[in-house]
């Protein structure tokens, strides 16, 4: 099995287990770590592949990438707090009534 | 002595790869946030050690300052702030559990039935791969520089939004 063909398994293994997570899991801040755990799988791969083709296109947008994750979770955890004030629970069934 | 360190080096990477696994799988079934948000850092520096090994030490580093030390404090510290006996730690999967597993199966297995048949159609860099920081760079500015600046639009959008949210909570609680 080649190295990067390793990587990128892992790369995908990362995603699907960030987004299980954000399936399956009740409790809002984990929800929240399970997305960070998708971003990095992405991150993962793009890596990979600017290292297999030797370019630093794949490194520009990991960069990019940085500064958007920042910022979101900058706006997320604010929100997540807000929730937490209003419901006085982290448990998703009490968001129920945020559904349109 | 060269292919010994070659071995070393691919050893290591497979090592930080499982390490960064199982750290995944730690942080989709641990029960008390706080242990989420460890295993989550763990998988992080383990991927850090994946981008060294791969020649990209400014990621690496940039993988440990900004996930690690701001995103995760950040995340900790709110875990601090909220109570440890909520409904939500107690009861730790909602109802998708099945058909979420199964889902994340089925994702990769065809997601990584594809990689295995695509080994090596990819062509690989001439020379070797990797590049170096100053091309990196260079790169960076003089061909995306519409993209930096673009995110400099972004991260003030984040600083406008967050007071936004702050607004709304002092107008709810006085």
């Amino acid at each position: 099995m080649d190295k990067v063909q390793m990587l990128i398994g892992l790369s995908i293994a990362l995603f699907a287990i960030g987004l299980t997570g954000v399936i399956i899991r009740r409790n809002v801040l984990v929800m929240l770590m399970c997305m960070e755990l998708m971003l990095n799988g992405v991150i993962l791969s793009l890596v990979t592949f600017a290292y297999q083709l030797g370019s630093a296109v794949g490194a520009v947008l990991v960069f990019l990438i940085f500064v958007v994750a920042t910022a979101e979770i900058a706006i997320a955890i604010p929100i997540v707090l807000l929730l937490v004030r209003h419901k006085r629970t982290l448990d998703l069934d009490a968001y129920a009534d945020l559904k349109g | 002595m060269e292919a010994l360190l070659s071995n070393l080096e691919t050893l290591l990477l497979v090592v930080f790869a499982a390490c960064a696994l199982v750290g995944a799988v730690l942080v989709l079934v641990l029960r008390e946030p706080m242990r989420v948000a460890m295993a989550l850092i763990s998988t992080m520096v383990f991927l850090g050690g994946v981008y060294g090994l791969l020649g990209v030490h400014f990621i690496a580093a940039f993988q440990v300052l900004i996930y690690v030390g701001a995103v995760m404090v950040f995340i900790v510290y709110v875990i601090m702030l909220l109570d440890p006996r909520d409904s939500a730690v107690k009861r730790r999967f909602s109802a998708l559990l099945v058909p979420g597993v199964i889902a994340c199966g089925l994702f990769i297995v065809a997601l990584g039935g594809l990689v295995w048949d695509d080994a090596g159609r990819v062509p690989r860099a001439a020379g070797g791969a990797g590049f170096t920081l100053a091309q990196f760079s260079s790169q960076f500015l003089n061909e995306y520089w519409l993209e930096f600046e673009l995110t400099s639009v972004l991260l003030l959008a984040a600083i406008v939004a967050a007071i936004a949210v702050i607004q709304v909570s002092r107008r709810h609680h006085g």
